[in-house]
Order: C-alpha cells, then structure tokens, then sequence
C-alpha cells in the first residue's frame, strides 16, 4: 500500500522512464524538426487511442465470456455487431484521417523558394552530398549533412545505382531515392544539435552501414562551414603527411577519390577533401582517426561488406600510416 | 440435367446389417489406400491433404530456425555471429519461406484435408490436381530452401526490389526466387481453382449457398484472392527473369523501363496475400467459436458480407505500402482513407464473434485459449496497422522495426494462433486422438509469452529509428536493450513450438481413441468415421441446416447406415455427388480418380523445366518441358473424360443422375473458366505494364512510331480470331456427329492458329524492334510472346481433340474435349485480339 503522494511519484518517474527511452539522437519520438514533430504528435494520439480500444475489445470479451446467455444482447444483435463493428470504428476512423490527413499537405511541400538547397545521392552504401554555391560552384563532400536551424532546406535526392531512402528520424519523415529520378523532400529543423540519418530501403550487402552525421546549426554557422568546406585542400603540415600525400597521387587512389586542390579528381567514391573534419568514417559507422583509416585502406571489406574499394593491404605498413595521417590531416 | 429429389428425406428403415456389411466391403474396396511404396501414389484428399500439412509445417519449422538465427545475430550490437550476405539471405529466406511455403499452402493443404468431409463429399473433382500441386510444392520449396545451404540463396528481401535484384546481385540466387517460387505460385493457385470449384459444385444435396460452413465461405474468398493476386506477381516475375536472362529492361531506367512497375505488381500481389493469410484462419475461428460457445454463430450474413468486402478491399490498399517513393498528395489520402476502411469489415467479424460468446455458454478448452490469444494480439497488430495506414505516421515508421513488430501481431496473432488452436481442435480428424490438453496449455503460454516479449520491444526500437533488414547495429542508439529483450523472447516462443511439435510427435499408441465428435460440434465435418475408413461419409446425406448435428435428428445414425445418398460403390468405382452451385441440386455422380503415380511424374517434370531454368540450362529444361508436357497429355488421355459404361446410375432415395456431363454443369469447364481468370489476369497485369510506360515516359510514346506496325500485327489477329470461330464451328459440328466437318473445321483451326502466330511475330521482327534496346520493344514482343504461348497451347488442345475423336474417346455426346477446348479459345481469342489492339493500335491512337 503506498500513498498517493508515493504513487503520483511513481507515475512521475514511469512517465520520466519513458520520455528518456524515446530520447536519442536517431529517435522519431525526440523531435529536433516541424515534421517529426508533427508526426510524434500523431503518434502519440493514435497510441492512446489505440490502448483504450484494445483494453475495450479484451473487457468486451470476457464480458461475452462470463456471462451466460445474455437475453440483451441476442435481442440486440444487429446493433450490436453494426454498431461496434462497423458504426463505432467508422466515426473514429473518419476522425482519425480528418487530423491525420490534415497533417499531409504541410508534410509533403516542397520547401520555400530560396531555401537552402542540398543534393544528396544515394551509392552503395554511402552518400554524396552536395551544396550548390550562389556562384554555380558546388561543393561536394559526402556522409555529412548540416541543416540550418529554423529554416527549410529543400533536398534534392536521387541514387547513383539501386533504391535508397534517406531518413534522418529526428526531423521528418523518410522519402525513397531512385536511378533516374529526382524526389524533393523539405526538412524544418527546430532544435540544433547532432543527429544521425540512416538508409531506410533495404539495397544490399552493407544496408546497415549506410548513416550520415546530420549537424543542424544556425545559418551563420552553416554559412562559415559550407565556406570552409567550399575550400581547397590545405598541404599538409607534417612530413609523414607529406609523404602520404604524394603516396595518395602515386598509389592510384585519385582515381577514384578527388582532394581538391590536388591533381586527384575521381569521382567514383567520396570526395576527401575536407575527410578529415568530418563527424565519423565510412558513413557514419566508424571513428574518424588514423587507426580507422588504415583500416580502412588495408581490409575495406572487413569494415563494410561488399565494399566498392579495392583493399591495399599490399601496401607496406609504413605507406599506410602515411596514408593515414594524411587523410587525417584534411581537415 | 438435374432433378429434384422426390424424397429429401433418409431412408425410414436401415438396410439389413448384411446388405450394409457388402456396402461397406465394397466402399473399403474402392477407397482403400495403397500400402508400402505404393502409398505415395495416393491421390484422395486425407492423404494429400496430411503430407501437405507435414510439409508446410516443417517449412514453418525451417523458417523459424532462420527467424532465431536473425535474433542471435541482433541479440547485441556489432554481432559478428552471421556474416552481413549470410544475414540477408537468412531475412530474405525467412520471409519468403513464410509467406510462400508455409502460410499459403498451410491454409490450401489444411483445406483439401477438411473441405470434402465438411461438405459432406468423399473427395475433392480433381484428387490428381492435388497430387500434381503437392509434389510440385514439395519439390519446389525444397529446392529452394536448398540454395541456403550452397550459399547460393536469394538475398534481395522477399519483395525483390529491382534494381538490386537485376543489376546489383550476380549469382543465382534471384532466380532461384523468381522460378522457385512462380513454381509454387502455380501449385498454389491449381490449388486453389481446385478448392474453388470444390466449394461451388460438390456441396451435399440441399446444402444451399447461405447454409454452407463458414469456413467454407472464407476460403471461396480467400481462394478467389490467390486467383487474382498471385498472377501480378507471376506477370512480374516473368519481366523480372526475362530481365535478369535475357537483358530486355523492364525495370533499367536507363533504357526506359521503371523499377516501381515492379513495386505496383509485387504489392498488388502482397497485399492481397496478408489477407489470403488471415482469412483462412478466421474461417477456423469461426468453426471453434460456436462449438465453444455451443450455439449457432450469431450473425452469419454479417460475417459473409465482411469477409467477401475484405477481399474486395484488399485489392484497393497495395499503395500504402508504398506511401515513401514519393506519390501526389492526392494518392497518399486516397490510399490511407481504403486502409483505414478494411477495419470496418473485420471490427464486423470480431463483433460477430463475441456476440456469439456472449449469447452461448463458454466451454474452456485448449483451442479457445489459442483464439483468444490470438484474437487479442490481432486485434493490437490491426491497432497499428490503423497507425501505419495513415501516410503521415507511415513516413516515419515505414521500413523499420515497428513495420516488423506490427506485421508479426498481424500474421502470428491473426494466424498462427489460430492455425495451432485449429490444429488441437481438429486433430481427432487426423488419427481419432486428441492432444494433450496440459501440454497445449503449456504451448499456449510460452507460445504467447514469447510472442509478445519479442514483439512489442519491436515497436519502441523502430521508432527510436532502427531500421528493418539490418545484420548489425552499432552501440549506444538506444536499440541495444530492447534487441535483447526481443531475442529472449523469440526462444522462449520457440520453446513453446517446441512443446507443440513434441505434443504431436509423441507416440499416442496407448491412448484411446476420443469420441467420434469430441468437442460436440454441429457441422459435418466429425462424421467421419476413424480409423481405417478412408471413404469419408458412409452416404452423403441431405442437409437443410447450418448446424445439421445440432439440427438434424439422427443425422450420424442416418448417414452411418446407408440411408442418405451414395451408400454403396457396387462398379468399385470411387464416387462423389456434383451438385448445382447456388442451391445444391445433385446433377451429377461423378467418378474421381484413384492411386496413380502420373501426377507425381508430371510434377516432377514440370518441376525440372523451373529447376533447370534457374541455372540457365536451357537444352534440359526444354527436354524437362516436353516430358512434363507428355506427362499431362498421358494423364489427361487415360484418365478424364473418361465415357462410362452406362449413362445413369442411381444414387439412392430414388434419384437416377448421369455419370457424364460437359459444358458449365461439369466440374472440368468450372475448373477451366476459373483458371483462365487468373491466366488473364496475369495478361492484364502485362498490359497494364504497357500503360504505366506509356503514362509515366514521354520516350515510351515516342518509341511506339517504330514498330511493330498495323498490317502483321492484324494479319495475326484476323487469324487468330479465324481459329477461334473454327474451333467453336467443329465443337458444333462434333455435337451434331458430322465428322467431316469436325475435322476439317478443327484441322483448319489449327493451320490459321499457326499462321496467326508467325505473323504476330512477323510484326515486331520485320520492323526490327529490338527487345534489349529499350523498354517498348520488351514490352511489345513480351505481349506478343505471351499470345503465341497460349495459342501453342491452344493448337495442342485442338489437336488433342481430333486425336480424341479419332480414337473414339469424343463422341456427340460425350464431348467434354471439345467444350474445355472451346472455353479455352474464348480467352486465347480475347487475349490476340487485345494484344493487336495494344500494339497495333493504341500507337495510332495515343
């Protein structure tokens, strides 16, 4: 027996317990955007609703189980089955699209014009992003994504091979990304902070290694990061760096990656340019350090399955830490 | 052709117990089954029906294995226990196997093993067509599962979505999907033109359509689904595996072609099919609910008209699952709005039923307390499927674990429950002993424990954002606990089907046998007799009530000694009554065939023309073909349309009926017509691909100006349609026993169907119309290649009936042939005359 006081803690608590096991920074229940917001409203309604019709069907049916031969309800029959079965559920149904519906138009509206716009295709199994300079010079990097707070951005998503969908849970909802297709999805981040976006189509070997960093900052903040993004690679610093770089040119690995500011200008995987700074490696699933990235260069394949990039894990150890520092220093 | 019986009532004394002794000598004669080596030649229902059953539900065993093999590997983050390949053969296995090798034919076998003893009917018209689905689902499911072990298993999910599955994934394991499974789909759907048919016209004398048995009113819907469902999904397996074999770009949207067709039709299918899924098993709820409740189901038209809205329904709500690609507003509402209606009709249902229990009295029993169960889980997965319905919510739980927690509320509580709880119920129709009751209580609740420890957590970690058909996670996202959690619960749900497969495995040698109707039912199906009486009913009785053991005074008595319709097989022939299909008038006593080994060796056959395929040796598959091809012809010579040695035979209580009839009052034209609907629905799905090209792709119209032109194209059609109306012309002409013209008119039918065929052909190849080049010629040759396959298999069947006529086996008036043949026209001249329309036509007109 405790009191009420005790009891009104307890629920407290339970309630506490709960909102902290939505909390995260992949969560559709921790809204950090207007349409997750929305959408977590939604669900919290439908939930509720949902709990008192279930415990209303199981009491109904221990009633009907108990009693013995209710005289009532066999008189009543057709009312009871048309009005339980099909009155009831209309009337709160029609309820439920009414509100539910109503939420449609704002959840699937292109952006406004002049919102920042972001290009992100989807590869197996990472994402290349790119921002569109006022000047037409975009700036490309990959596996990143920084959204200004309390504005829209206006993405623009396609995929370079199979189905994708680009999902970021903290701020809407998800939206599938095709070969040969442009989709626009709208996104209105309301909270700064760091989110994670996630592949939601199954599309391979490594589908669960398919995140990106999500940063969503004030637009001063964004415009200084696009900035420094924006530039060419700086030289390295330190004469193992050094001696990656030139590594990196002589070792092929421009053919498929561009450092701009340098002679390596492949497009096939991600641009490295600023790989260094970026929030996590192999998108979004691996620690951005020197480790990783030897890793990395040497056994791909243990870190994401069915990877595109050849291992070099003929290259001598020494070439690698090079390597390593190298990428490390592209900040 | 049929008469009313002068007497509906039984006979009012029993014959003497030595004319029932040499009744029964010679119904045993009949109906006995093969022993030893032989006994796989067995081609009646209860055989059938019981290795179906076996089959499905080691399949079921196999995909819950894969089901704990994905639990292991998710149980914490990072696991390294499958390999991330290993792990997406393993869901896509897991999904596939369960869908296609379990939940159908689980439904489809339960139904050919109890369907002809609800009904009252020895058999079901086509015992064969049992046998040949079942050993071609045997061969084919384990065929597939097969390619796990080789490590050559499909892994592109088992909704296959194109690109990745035509482009992105070398090997065989795709077509080990699209030809395994358009196999069973084929199985599947002789099965269920089978059920069909043995629902309309083999129902007890006076048995009218509102009397039936529930069950057998679901399982008409649910059959008539898989007739219209799966040919979408074998249209576009059929584009998918021509791509994958031949490069012609159905869905490359480089050369024109658009991965979401293939969405449109596998969805088109799989919506359908969760509800193909569902309904069988509220049909067995529906049969224990009054039992228990010991009282007529309450609101018996409700349930009819809900069940049969449902199936309609289902085919309008394929879209939702398909709310994130990127539809118009306009859809996304539409679309929410037809799913959020399907809950209306099964609310009906569900009131129906506790209106049944609240006006009977409640006996507790093992089998309620699965329907309970499962009908409060349901009800919870149909909860949040009225949340994942509504687009807004859906955009964010699309494809992730709370899609996956929702879908097994729906599937294990809607179906897998009951189907357990039916199968402790029904089992003393299986060897005339119950199951235990203390060990299916103990099933019941680990069963149910495990089910929702590891269900409801799914809920919660999808909508922390984890997303569906991942090997691995990382750490720290808040996924870690509740994965856990789920694990713990799939074991502790496998213990619980491991108590069950342990309740029916164990020797029940000692145990006496359970009374005849052991739950005391009202419906027909606990007359039979057990064991060792392989006849099903002694003699079909008369029925007038919904619930005729509750109803009908003396029924079992009545039926036990002779005095209903059929008592006897005095030409040791097996026998079963055809009646009309909307008030069961006897119009027919039709022979079925016993023990023979020709199914199984055309199954086979057909069997290894898909196996080959798979590994693309085309020179065996095409011999596997022929062979299966002669294996159908033999079986169709020798053992149908077989003219009888009298042409009446009294079946009892006064009623003289034909043993041959032919045209719509004949079993075989019911069976054609049904099958052509879901041939012609799978060509509509072709020319709706056509369509949705033309809609969606400005370069498809401009494509269409090459080819294939008017004149050839016409020229075909012009023939095509000449056969047709000569085919017909020497039905007529045999019915009226001129000979010559028959001959002459079906001869010339076939020189104008080969000639239709080259000239269709003659059209896309003469205007060079390349089908690897862009998706418009695929698509044109596609719709001409699919008519000149049915017009192949058209000129065979004409052939086959001048054959049959020469051989005396086709008479005047015994032209069962002739009028299949002629029906099968009907749909092959629609099919010429809309594919020259579409290819011909449609260019000059849009």
């Amino acid at each position: 027996m405790c009191s009420p006081a005790a009891r009104s803690r307890t629920l407290l608590a339970a309630l506490a317990l709960g909102a902290a096991a939505c909390r995260g920074p992949q969560s559709a229940l921790d809204p950090a955007g207007r349409g997750a917001d929305r959408i977590a409203t939604l669900f919290t309604i439908m939930a509720v609703g949902a709990a008192v019709v279930w415990l209303a069907m199981v009491a109904l049916t221990v009633f009907a189980v108990r009693v013995h031969a209710a005289p009532r309800v066999e008189r009543r029959t057709a009312l009871f089955i048309l009005g339980g079965g099909a009155l009831v559920p209309t009337v709160v149904l029609t309820a439920l699209l009414v509100y539910g519906l109503a939420l449609l138009p704002e959840l699937v509206a292109p952006a406004p014009a002049g919102s920042l716009r972001v290009a992100v295709t989807g590869e197996q199994w990472w994402w290349r992003v790119r921002y569109p300079g006022p000047d037409g010079r975009t700036v490309e990097l990959a596996n990143e994504v920084h959204l200004p707070l309390g504005q829209a951005a206006d993405l623009r998503l396609d995929s370079a091979d199979v189905i994708h969908s680009f999902w970021i849970p903290s701020l809407g909802g998800k939206l599938d990304m095709f070969p040969g297709r442009t989709s626009r999805l709208a996104l209105w981040p309301t909270r700064a902070g760091r989110y994670r976006g996630v592949c939601a189509e199954y599309c391979g070997a490594s589908h669960a290694l398919m995140a990106f960093a999500v940063v969503v900052e004030p637009r001063a903040a964004l415009d200084r990061w696009l900035a420094h993004q924006s530039e060419p690679a700086r030289p390295p610093t330190t004469p193992l760096g050094a001696r990656g770089a030139a590594l990196f040119l002589a070792d092929g690995c421009g053919a498929c990656h561009a450092v701009r500011g340098t002679p390596a200008a492949g497009t096939l995987g991600p641009d490295l340019t600023h790989v260094g700074s970026r929030h996590g490696l192999g998108a979004a699933t691996l620690p951005n350090d020197a480790g990783t990235f030897a890793r990395w260069i040497t056994h791909p394949e243990s870190l994401k399955p069915g990877v595109h990039m050849p291992a070099f894990g003929m290259l001598p150890p020494a070439d690698v830490r090079a390597l390593a520092a190298y990428l490390e220093e592209l900040q | 052709m049929s008469q009313e019986p002068p007497d509906l009532e039984p006979l009012a004394e029993a014959p003497s117990d030595e004319v029932q002794r040499g009744q029964r000598e010679r119904l045993l004669a009949a109906w006995k089954t093969p022993t030893g080596w032989r006994s796989w030649s067995a081609v009646n229902n209860t055989s059938i029906g019981r290795w179906y059953m076996m089959a499905a539900f080691c399949f079921f065993l196999f995909g819950g294995v894969l089901a704990l093999l994905m639990r292991i590997q998710l149980a914490v983050p990072n696991n390294t226990f499958l390999s991330a390949e290993r792990y997406n053969q393993v869901f896509t296995m897991h999904g596939t196997v369960m869908m296609f090798l379990f939940a159908i034919p689980m439904f489809e076998a339960f139904s050919i093993f109890v369907l002809p003893q609800m009904l009252g009917a020895r058999d079901l018209p086509f015992p064969r067509l049992s046998a040949f689905g079942f050993w071609s689902y045997a061969l084919g499911g384990t065929f597939f599962c097969a390619s796990l072990l080789f490590n050559a298993a499909p892994r592109g999910g088992w909704f296959m979505y194109p690109p990745l599955t035509t482009r992105y994934q070398p090997g065989i394991g795709a077509d080990f999907w699209l030809l395994g499974l358009s196999f069973i789909e084929v199985a599947a759907i002789a099965a269920a033109v089978e059920l069909i048919v043995g629902v309309l016209k083999c129902r007890p004398p006076g048995m009218r359509l509102n009397l039936i048995p529930l069950y057998a009113w679901y399982l008409l819907v649910a059959a008539a689904m898989i007739l219209f469902a799966f040919p979408p999904v074998i249209a576009g397996s059929l584009l998918m595996e021509v791509e994958r074999a031949f490069d012609w770009p159905f869905f490359d949207t480089a050369r024109g072609g658009d991965p979401l067709l293939w969405q449109h039709l596998f969805w088109l299918f799989g919506h359908p099919e969760v509800y193909v899924i569902f309904l069988p098993s509220v049909a067995i709820v529906a049969m224990i609910v009054p039992t228990v409740a010991r009282r007529a189901i309450v609101g018996y038209s409700w349930i009819v008209l809900a069940a049969v809205g449902t199936g309609f329904l289902s085919f309008g709500l394929w879209v939702h699952h398909m709310f994130t690609t990127g539809l118009p507003g306009i859809s996304l509402g539409l679309f929410s709005a037809a799913s959020e209606a399907v809950a209306i009709p099964t609310g009906i249902q569900l009131f129906c039923f506790i209106a049944t229990l609240a006006a009977g009295k409640v006996s507790r029993s093992v089998p309620m307390l699965f329907v309970f169960g499962g009908l409060a889980s349901f009800v919870m997965g149909g909860l949040t499927g009225v949340m994942v319905a509504l687009a807004p919510f859906d955009f964010q739980a699309h494809d992730t674990f709370f899609i996956v927690g929702h879908l097994h509320y729906v599937l294990i509580g809607g179906s897998i429950f009951p189907v357990v709880g039916g199968i402790y119920y029904f089992y003393p129709l299986f060897d005339g002993k119950l199951l235990s009751d203390k060990l299916g209580r103990a099933t019941f609740w680990l069963m149910f424990t495990g089910f929702h420890v590891t269900f409801l957590p799914m809920h919660l970690t999808g909508l922390r954002g984890m997303p569906r058909r991942v090997f691995t996670f990382a750490p720290g996202l808040g996924f870690d606990r509740a994965n856990l959690v789920s694990t713990v619960g799939a074991f502790i749900l496998a213990a619980g089907v491991l108590v069950f497969v342990w309740d029916l495995l164990r020797s029940k040698k000692t145990q006496p046998t359970c009374a005849r109707n052991p739950w005391n039912s009202g419906s027909l199906e606990w007359l039979q007799e057990m064991p060792d009486k392989p006849w099903g009913v002694r003699s079909i009785p008369e029925i007038d009530r919904r619930y005729p053991l509750w109803d009908q005074p003396n029924l079992m008595r009545d039926v036990d000694e002779g005095r209903f319709f059929l008592p006897d097989a005095e030409e040791g022939k097996r026998e079963t009554l055809v009646t009309s299909v909307i008030d069961a008038r006897p119009v027919q006593c039709l022979r079925v065939p016993g023990p023979s080994w020709i199914a199984l060796y055309a199954a086979f056959f057909t069997g290894g023309a898909f196996i080959t395929s798979t590994f693309h040796w085309w020179k065996a598959a095409l011999a596997s073909s022929v062979l299966a091809l002669g294996a159908i012809l033999y079986w169709l010579w020798t053992g149908t349309a077989i003219i009888p040695e009298k042409e009446t035979k009294d079946v009892g209580l006064g009623v003289t009926l034909p043993l041959y009839v032919s045209g719509p009052a004949s079993v075989g034209w019911w069976a054609m017509f049904i099958t052509m609907l879901g041939d012609a629905t799978a060509f509509v799905c072709l020319v709706f691909g056509y369509f949705y090209y033309w809609t969606i792709h400005q370069d498809f119209a401009r494509a269409a100006a090459q080819g294939p032109g008017l004149l050839w194209p016409l020229l075909g059609g012009g023939a095509l349609v000449a056969s047709w109306a000569l085919t017909l012309l020497a039905r007529r002409a045999n019915r009226r026993d001129r000979a010559a013209l028959f001959y002459a008119s079906m001869l010339s039918a076939v020189a104008l169907a080969i000639a239709g065929s080259c000239a269709l052909i003659a059209g896309p190849s003469r205007t060079g119309l390349d089908p690897t080049r862009h998706v418009y010629p695929a698509i044109v040759w596609m719709l001409v290649a699919w008519t000149v396959f049915h017009v192949g298999l058209g000129v065979v069947m004409q052939l086959y009936c001048v054959a049959r006529r020469a051989a005396g086996r086709m008479t005047a008036r015994h032209d069962i042939d002739a009028a299949n043949v002629s029906l099968y026209w009907h749909f092959t001249a629609l099919t010429a005359f809309v594919t020259v329309a579409v290819i011909a036509g449609f260019p000059r007109v849009a």
